[in-house]
């Protein structure tokens, strides 16, 4: 199964719920507030997860390292190998 | 150093590691990367050959790259160089024919990938026994050097997009730094169709789905001291096409 289509048969499974619960459509004669909860829930669902996104993306680029001693390391091994190359015999 | 001729048996394992370097007008930074690559697996005593690439660099790169022959050694030193630029994809699946190691390691020659982190690679394989092993810069240790803000952000976000949409049970998919079990990369060579930079997505995406178990180590990524980068201009546009191929067929 494609990941797309996992998304999708996700989905449909939810929407299947909420749309059961909101609309009562197997007239189970479910609390009325029940499908007060329910019917904004979608709505619910994605500011929840737009934050979270948010906020993870946010957290992740303020901690993304820089790795400054990694450049400075490689300056000075380039310094190194290049006069090694260069007794070695290595024209550029 | 120690790259005289390894015919003494190996206490360990006779396990071989192939370098694949695939080229492009890396005049500047090829015996850098070169000379690197042999401190350290020279310092971890390791059997291994590089195997570089090139596709008719027009600034002499093959060129740079004989004189670099001749002064290791062609068991060493292997050039397996194509007549024009063919692409990164097929680059590696040309070098892979001629390889002769078990493992093969593949990374950028412009030193954005260091190889101080091969023996990290190495022994993360032998720990887990790992298909592949990964570099990621998202995780531990890992980093990049010389981003901007818009760049983290768009890194994170694309990062972050991906994870939500493929699971793919790795960190770090466009990078292109990893070890892999030499069948392991034949059999997904096979399968992969994409093109360019999504190449490197679809590989760790269908390694997943094929149950190759998958390692990670955290790398520093430093953006390219010398040269020009070959990609860039529509990189987005590609990046979020490949994401939806994959999303919709894997
Ligand atoms: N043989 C071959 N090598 C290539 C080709 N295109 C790129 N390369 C090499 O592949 C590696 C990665 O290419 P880069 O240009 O560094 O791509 P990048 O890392 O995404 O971008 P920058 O680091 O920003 O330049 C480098 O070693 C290039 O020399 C190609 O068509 N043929
Ligand atoms: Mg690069």
């Amino acid at each position: 199964m494609t990941k797309l289509m996992q998304w999708l048969l996700g989905a449909s499974l939810l929407g299947t719920v909420w749309a059961l619960v909101t609309f009562d459509l197997l007239e189970l004669s479910l609390p009325r507030v029940y499908r007060e909860i329910a019917w904004p829930m979608p709505l619910y669902l994605l500011v929840t997860f737009g934050c979270y996104s948010l906020a993870t993306v946010g957290f992740r680029v303020a901690t993304f390292n820089d790795c400054d001693e990694a450049a400075r390391e490689l300056q000075e091994q380039i310094t190194e190998a290049k006069e090694d190359l260069r007794k070695k015999g290595l024209k550029l | 150093m120690a790259s005289r001729k390894s015919s003494q048996p190996k206490r360990e394992s006779r396990d071989k590691y192939s370098v694949l370097l695939p080229t492009y007008n890396e005049r500047e930074n090829l015996p850098l990367i070169v000379w690197l690559l042999l401190k350290y697996f020279g310092e971890g005593g390791y059997d291994y050959e590089i195997i570089i690439i090139d596709d008719g660099s027009p600034d002499g790169t093959l060129e740079v790259a004989e004189q670099l022959q001749k002064i290791y050694g062609k068991d060493k030193i292997v050039l397996r160089p194509r007549e024009k630029k063919l692409g990164l994809g097929t680059a590696y699946i040309h070098g892979m024919k001629h390889a002769t190691g078990n493992f093969i390691i593949i990374m950028d020659a412009d030193l954005s990938h260091h190889p101080k982190f091969i023996p990290e690679f190495i022994e993360k394989q032998k720990e887990g026994g790992y298909d592949l092993v990964s570099g990621t810069r998202y995780q531990g240790n890992g980093g990049v050097y010389g981003w901007d803000l818009r760049r983290k952000l768009i890194s994170r976000g694309a990062n972050f997009l991906t994870q939500v949409l493929l699971r793919p049970g790795a960190s770090d998919l466009t990078g292109s730094f990893r070890l892999y079990k030499k069948n392991v990369l034949e059999s997904l060579v096979e399968r992969c169709v994409s093109k360019g930079y999504v190449f490197q997505m679809e590989m760790i995406v269908r390694a997943r789905q094929l149950n190759y178990t998958i390692g990670e180590v955290p790398i520093s990524f430093v953006d390219r001291v010398y040269g020009e980068s070959k990609l860039g201009g529509n990189e987005i546009v590609s990046f979020v096409r490949g994401l939806l191929t994959l999303f919709a067929t894997t």
